[in-house]
């Protein structure tokens, strides 16, 4: 397939001008890829790395999906109900610029440094970018189709299921997409303090000791985690959307 | 039995309101087919509005014995995109629970009828427009509704097509003895289906005349001297009106 090739004819100019920019550079803070995908592969050999990946993903994905669970239902409701969207927006439009991340200290109060405050930080922050999206699609799904299905007597509920949620369905898997990087991003920042497992930890102990073929396995892992939730992301999307390819 | 009696209607912008139907009077028995026909823009579509119950009267009366098990067919088709050809026509039996054999053997059937045979699989927007109102056509008849409303149903037709679909609409109302009203600017249209034939006028949209036309539905009603007579006619009100031609 074209697009496979294309990614991996893109991977390959992004290893090159790592290559280069290495050896131009000169510098061991940016290690050669070999080197990188040699300590990679030892890693993953001994299984170290492959632990640290799982409670990663783990952690992105709990994160990804308590906030899907959450932010999808609220968001087509406060679209598509008139009175709901007036009496939320207003918080939703105070409480959406508001960097969540600094929550974090009173997450940790609340929730001790355990497992749940990690997920539930990433959970907050990828919340509001699907709420806000979903939302915003619910509200504008055209009011045809409420005409359509109103003539086909459908409960308010197979309104949801047969128009709302379809509708909506390609703005909430961009707006996942969106999130896949932001999770990763914040995942990053959740495993800097308080564990001792996870590739954001990997990153930062081997960044304190200097030992930077290490500190660029953990990225590099990193970054293969939120490729692989993207394609996993694109396999759904052709599954779940196959009309809009169809334009 | 569709009874309608000094309806008012008008839509509100920006405070100010502005009529769209003034004063209409008319009558529809059981069985019986009404057309609608008028210039662009005076109010046909909200006329069918008022009388499927999406839209009130702001005063009159409109009274239809049966709306409830009516079934639509909106101007724009109102099919859904994210749906296959096949959901589309089946999702009124579907909300109202009928059993999937059922819901398939019904499409299958309509499908043939309406010469899509093959293309339950397509998406919407896969289809021409003539296509697509052939499937509103089917989907609306899935239901076996008891009253008929349609809005140009037929519009986006070649005329050979058009005359088959037209037979085919005669068919279903006199075979399966249900009541239509069918918004159309063909007048040809208007006089092979409307029994009762309301004229309206634009701005705002008012009775011009109320034409009886009996032998509408009839198999070689085309080609008679009478059905010719009554499109003259019909052309002449229309021309009285003074909005010019429309297409
Ligand atoms: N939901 C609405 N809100 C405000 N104005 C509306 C609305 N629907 C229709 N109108 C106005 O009412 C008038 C009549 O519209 P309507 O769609 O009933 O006309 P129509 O006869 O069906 O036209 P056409 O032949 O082009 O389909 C138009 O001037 C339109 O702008
Ligand atoms: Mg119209």
């Amino acid at each position: 397939m074209g697009r496979k090739r294309d990614i991996a004819l893109a991977a390959v100019v992004l290893l090159v001008l790592w290559e280069v920019a290495a050896l131009a550079l000169g510098s061991m803070a940016l290690p050669q890829p070999w080197q990188v995908a040699v300590d990679t592969a030892r890693r993953l050999a001994d299984g170290s790395l492959l632990d640290d990946l799982a409670i990663s993903t783990l952690r992105a994905l709990a994160g990804i999906a308590l906030a899907l669970a959450t932010a999808v239902p609220l968001g087509l409701m406060v679209g598509a109900e008139e009175g709901l969207r007036r009496r939320l927006s207003p918080y939703i439009y105070l409480l959406y610029p508001v960097p969540h991340v600094v929550l974090l200290p009173l997450i940790i109060i609340l929730f001790g440094i355990g497992e749940f405050s990690k997920i539930f930080l990433i959970a907050l922050i990828v919340f509001f970018q699907i709420l806000v999206t979903t939302r915003d699609a619910a509200k504008n799904i055209h009011r045809n189709y409420y005409l359509a299905i109103e003539t086909l007597g459908a409960s308010r509920l197979q309104v949801y299921r047969h128009v709302i949620l379809p509708a909506t369905l390609p703005k909430i898997l961009t707006a996942m997409r969106i999130s896949i990087g932001t999770a990763v991003a914040i995942l990053f920042f959740v495993e800097s303090f308080a564990t001792t497992r996870g590739l954001g930890y990997i990153i930062m102990d081997s960044w304190g000791r200097a030992d930077y073929v290490a500190l660029y396995s953990g990225i590099s892992a990193m970054a293969a985690l939120g490729f692989c939730l993207y394609l996993l992301l694109d396999r759904l999307e052709r599954r779940l959307c196959l009309w809009t390819l169809s334009h | 039995m569709i009874t309608v009696d000094s309806a008012c209607l008008g839509f509100s912008h920006g405070g100010a309101t502005l009529p769209v139907l003034h004063d209409i009077s008319f009558a529809v028995a059981e069985c019986d087919s009404c057309a609608v026909i008028g210039p662009s823009g005076c109010g046909k579509t909200s006329l069918l509005f008022l009388l499927a119950g999406l839209l009130r009267p702001d005063r009159g009366v409109v009274e239809v014995v049966g709306q409830e098990q009516s079934g639509m067919i909106l101007q724009n088709y109102g099919l859904f995109p994210w749906k296959t050809v096949a959901e589309n026509v089946g999702l009124g039996l579907v909300l109202r629970g009928a059993a999937r054999k059922t819901v398939a053997a019904t499409v299958e059937r309509l499908l043939g009828e309406m010469g899509l045979s093959g293309f339950g699989g397509h998406f919407p927007g896969q289809l021409s427009g003539g296509m697509q109102q052939r499937v509103a056509m089917a989907r609306a008849l899935a239901v076996e509704p008891r009253i008929l409303f349609m809005d140009e149903p037929l519009s986006s037709l070649d005329a050979l097509t058009r005359e088959r679909l037209q037979n085919l609409i005669a068919e279903v109302w006199l075979g399966k003895r249900i009541t239509m009203v069918l918004v159309t600017h063909s007048i040809e249209e208007a006089v092979f289906l409307g029994r009762r034939i309301v004229v309206l006028g634009g701005r705002p949209g008012r009775v011009l005349r109320l034409v009886d036309n009996p032998e509408a539905g009839g198999s070689d009603y085309r080609d008679s001297d009478v059905f010719f007579h009554r499109c003259v006619l019909l052309r002449q009100i229309l021309k009285g009106e003074g909005d010019g031609p429309e297409t």
